[in-house]
């Protein structure tokens, strides 16, 4: 017997979902390697890595960001709804600039970090990791303000390196040497025009483009023709990136902190203070979401602190346990690679205070690496040092060099 | 004249053209790479330090010089793997600006037209060589093997100081006994094997795996680069280790590029160098080593200054330092004959062109990623063997074996925007030519025009875009750089002249036998290519002697 079955035109379909630049990036996906970034179809990697993250440090690279979760926030009180959300001052924060921020739950316990944009006097972008929507419109409750979930009506690259004011100033974008760090600007490109931050996840010389899906694949073509001559655009994956952020000593949610709203056991999510962001944190600009668990964070001390260790050897160290004379646990790394740039063995790493604070000698890393099949254990030391692990001139010059 | 884009060399000072009462601790003759890592090491002791160095530049054969306007080449040395990341990490020369870029595959351009390419990835590579023969494809994988457990058994002696066998100190027996235990952790079968490999030729080598002439000429390149060896040579498996032993980030056999050509390895440890307070005096050759009582005081320069100094390290080869700057009554007379007798024979020659655009290739794709790699033209073993021939009588190469790159399709620094620098290194070529001529006349651009027909060959436009080009005989190199007949290695990597043997049986711990003066260039341990061991090793034997702590060799990073 034959049934007919109703499917509803916009039904979800079952698999990864596309972003506008995948009719380019799939052919060059060559060996289909893929990350797991909120749903969407985005390359971990184009064959290697290695490759990618020098295209970072030494050409421009470039990063489908069109996953990345994008908010419009407007209205006449939208500055003071994120007044009250934000724990740095948003009103210092002029139209035509970014800032890193983070927010906080009432334990003032990080739930995500991100970008803001201020497109104008009532008009904001938040860009983030997570989902947030729930969490921006119980918030807003009593504020005059719309906040609209705008992830897939724009569409970003980031073109980070080097040479990447180079391939701007070939793709015609005028006066863009004047951009300085953290500032936005329209640029006419094609029939329409793009957005342009200063921006980006790599600590080094490097600008994000917001444009809408339509001028996705226009963008992409005269990106590539634009850096032909400066050694090329290479498009990357998450792995490079990844390196990169390392290095920039840049926290990621999942990853160095458990965004609040998802954690399940008590005492794992982190407060700003112990993420080492307390410069994010101003307590005189007025109320503000976990501002009273801060400040009494601030007076009782926090529990943990993220440090940034450089570690003997060369056996990354990621998720390794941290001792102290090689006995007692007091951490773990939380993102540890190779630098190929410092030549050193770098890591994020979260400890108990007092560790980290008072006491930061004598603190090993037990490292297992599997070689031939046979674990190989490797107490390594760890020298508590200053972030980031590199920070090239070039990432605040104004106007950047040629290369 | 020549000069170091970047670079800020202090000129000889007012002060040292007179008798100085100044007593440095230490001076090191030539600003070569290993030089300035001894430098650099022994400043950052808290040493007074200066650097000596004929050359109106430094860097040695680790330089980049600007020639043509726009235009940067690495004009020696032009790839970087063996460096050590120790003392990378141990200077912190990414403050100073050295970063190492990998490159990734290249390709032989066979005669007939057919290219046979290598890839970064296994697999891909794998197929590749099957498309040759199936055989050779799983022979790779065996062979991979084996120059793996090479490398690793040579890896943890780089950065060791070679015991001396006939001795009876303890630090010597000690060392002897951790040698002989490293040896006897390969297990029999590869104790045998290695001491077979260091007796080899790289073509008897390859033949035991490979049976496509292709295959074998690609990789053999790697066994007879720098040396005055045919492929057929006893000797030449252990070159090809030599090539393969570095790596860059963990990523053994890999090679790369210094960022700004290799000149930036010299600016990065001169960088470190005078952060701890060192100082670098260019134009000042030195004419004599001074000695009294048996013992080095200092130098004599050939302008006349004298300077003085508790310790004199020479960088320059052992043929050129006791041959050249140190008077011959002040050496016992065995260590002088074995000086002399010390093999340290020219064969390569180098061209460094600008070009107008990438070349095309006949049968390869524009933006194909083989052409970012090493790039070669001898297709057959019996090619490359005559090339040698061709040395033997006294002659160029008539069709060399090249190792051509284009570092600008991935150094965004060397040349102007859609325009590239090429680098070709040529094997073979005499110092001395048997048909009397100088290479001070037409032979010089006759051999470049050997080498440039080579590569137009297999380039329709190649000529075309040929806007300047810098040619190097072995003659040139020893000329500018010092290193006698032009030998890339500061004398040849064979086994009589490795490990406890190099330079010299007896002084292979890095001093010299004239009290005060060491040695550490490239002719000591463990030799040559841009590595910066020799320079660690002598400094950390400096320090020994004054009783200053410094780094552990057992820090070696494992792979």
């Amino acid at each position: 017997m034959n049934y007919s079955m109703k499917i509803k035109p916009d039904t979800v379909r079952v698999g990864l979902k596309p972003t506008p630049f995948i009719d380019r990036l799939r052919p060059l996906n060559k060996f289909e390697s893929l990350a797991y970034w909120q749903g969407y179809w985005s390359p971990a990697d184009f064959g290697n890595p290695e490759r990618e993250y020098f295209a970072i440090r030494n050409t421009t690279s470039v990063f489908d960001l069109s996953p990345m979760t994008k908010y419009r926030i407007k209205g006449p009180q939208a500055e003071a709804f994120l007044q009250r959300l934000m724990t740095r001052n948003i009103a210092k924060l002029k139209p035509g600039r970014v800032a890193y921020t983070v927010w906080c739950n009432d334990e003032g316990k990080v739930i995500d970090d991100g970008t803001l944009f201020r497109l104008g006097p009532q008009e904001f972008r938040l860009c983030c990791q997570e989902h947030q929507l729930f969490w921006l419109l119980t918030s807003a409750a009593g504020f005059d303000v719309s906040i609209h979930d705008e992830t897939d009506e724009v569409c970003g690259l980031s073109l980070q390196g080097p040479t990447s004011y180079s391939v701007l100033r070939a793709l015609g974008l005028a006066a863009v040497e004047t951009l300085k760090p953290f500032e936005l600007r329209d640029f006419s490109f094609g029939p329409g025009s793009i957005m342009v931050s200063r921006t980006g996840f790599t600590g080094d010389l490097g600008y994000e483009l917001w444009c809408a899906p339509g001028q996705a694949l226009p963008l992409w073509d005269a990106l590539q023709s634009a850096g032909r001559d400066f050694g090329g655009v290479e498009p990357i994956g998450s792995t490079a990136l990844d390196m990169a952020r390392i290095e920039a000593g840049f926290i990621g949610a999942h990853l160095d902190f458990m965004p609040a709203d998802q954690a399940v056991r008590a005492g794992r999510a982190a407060s700003p203070f112990e993420l080492n962001l307390e410069w994010l944190v101003d307590f005189n600009k007025g109320h503000f979401t976990g501002r009273a668990a801060l400040l009494a964070e601030q007076k009782a001390g926090s529990k943990r602190c993220l440090v940034a260790v450089d570690i003997e050897g060369n056996k990354p160290a990621n998720h390794a346990l941290i001792y102290h004379r090689k006995k007692t646990e007091v951490g773990h790394i939380s993102s540890g690679i190779w630098s190929p740039t410092a030549k050193r063995n770098i890591g994020l790493a979260m400890l108990q205070m007092p560790y980290g604070k008072s006491i930061t000698s004598d603190l090993w890393a037990e490292i297992y690496v599997m070689r031939e099949l046979k674990w190989e254990k490797r107490m390594a030391k760890c020298t508590i040092v200053k972030a980031p692990f590199f920070e090239p001139a070039r990432r605040r010059a104004t106007p950047p060099g040629a290369y | 004249m020549n000069q170091l884009s970047g670079v800020e060399v202090a000129a000889p000072s007012v002060q040292s053209s007179l008798r100085e009462d100044r007593v440095y601790d230490a001076i090191i003759i030539g600003a070569g790479h290993n030089g300035l890592v001894t430098a650099a090491y022994l400043a950052r002791a808290g040493l007074d330090v200066a650097v000596l160095e004929k050359n109106p530049h430094i860097g040695g054969a680790a330089v980049s010089l600007s020639l043509y306007e726009g235009w940067t080449y690495s004009n020696c040395s032009y790839v970087c793997s063996l460096f050590r990341p120790e003392i990378m990490r141990d200077l912190e020369l990414y403050k100073h600006g050295l970063q190492i870029i990998p490159y990734e595959g290249g390709m032989t351009m066979m005669a007939n037209g057919e290219r046979f390419h290598t890839y970064y990835d296994h697999n891909v590579f794998r197929q590749e060589i099957a498309r040759f023969s199936k055989k050779d494809a799983d022979a790779y994988d065996a062979y991979s093997t084996a120059v793996m457990k090479m490398c690793r058994w040579i890896k943890p002696m780089l950065l060791r100081t070679p015991p001396d066998p006939t001795s009876f100190k303890p630090r010597d027996i000690a060392e002897l006994l951790y040698l002989g235990k490293h040896f006897a952790s390969l297990g029999e079968r590869d104790m045998g094997e290695l001491v077979r490999f260091f007796t080899l030729s790289i073509a008897d080598f390859l033949d035991e795996y490979f049976e496509t002439d292709v295959v074998k000429a690609h990789f053999a390149g790697s066994g007879i680069i720098g040396t005055a060896l045919g492929p057929y040579s006893p000797g030449t498996a252990y070159v090809l280790l030599h090539h393969y032993m570095g790596d860059i980030d963990g990523s053994v056999g890999a090679w790369g590029f210094a960022r700004g050509g290799m000149g930036s390895v010299s600016k990065a440890l001169a960088g470190a160098f005078k952060s701890h307070g060192g100082k670098i005096l260019c134009d000042s050759e030195v004419a004599q080593i001074t000695t009294q009582g048996g013992a080095c005081t200092g130098v004599l320069l050939t302008n006349g200054n004298v300077l003085r100094a508790k310790k004199v390290i020479s960088n320059l080869d052992v043929k050129r330092t006791f041959t050249k700057i140190v008077k011959p009554d002040v050496l016992p007379e065995n260590f002088l004959r074995q000086v002399n007798n010390f093999k340290i024979r020219g064969s390569s020659g180098k061209l460094n062109i600008a070009l107008g655009g990438m070349p095309i290739f006949d049968n390869v794709p524009s933006e194909h990623p083989s052409l970012r790699g090493d790039l070669h033209f001898t297709d057959s073993m019996a090619r490359m063997e005559r090339g040698y021939d061709d040395w033997k009588e006294g002659r160029w190469s008539a069709d060399p074996y090249v190792d051509m790159l284009v570092p600008t399709q991935i150094d965004p620094t060397m040349a102007p925007p859609g325009k590239h620098y090429m680098s070709v290194f040529v094997q073979y070529a005499p110092p001395t030519l048997s048909d009397g001529r100088s290479w001070d006349g037409p032979a010089r651009d006759e051999f470049a025009q050997t080498v440039l027909n080579q590569i137009a060959s297999q380039s329709p436009n190649f000529r075309d875009l040929v806007l300047h080009y810098e040619v190097r005989s072995p003659w040139d190199i020893e000329r500018e750089t010092g290193l006698t007949e032009g030998n890339i290695f500061q004398g040849e990597l064979t086994m009589d002249q490795l490990i406890f043997n190099r330079p010299i049986p007896g002084y292979a711990q890095f001093r010299a036998p004239v009290r005060n003066l060491y040695m550490c260039g490239s002719s000591t341990h463990p030799g040559g290519g841009v590595m910066g061991a020799p320079g660690a090793n002598a400094a950390r034997e400096i320090l020994r002697d004054l009783s200053i702590r410094n780094f552990d060799p057992r820090q070696e990073a494992e792979i």
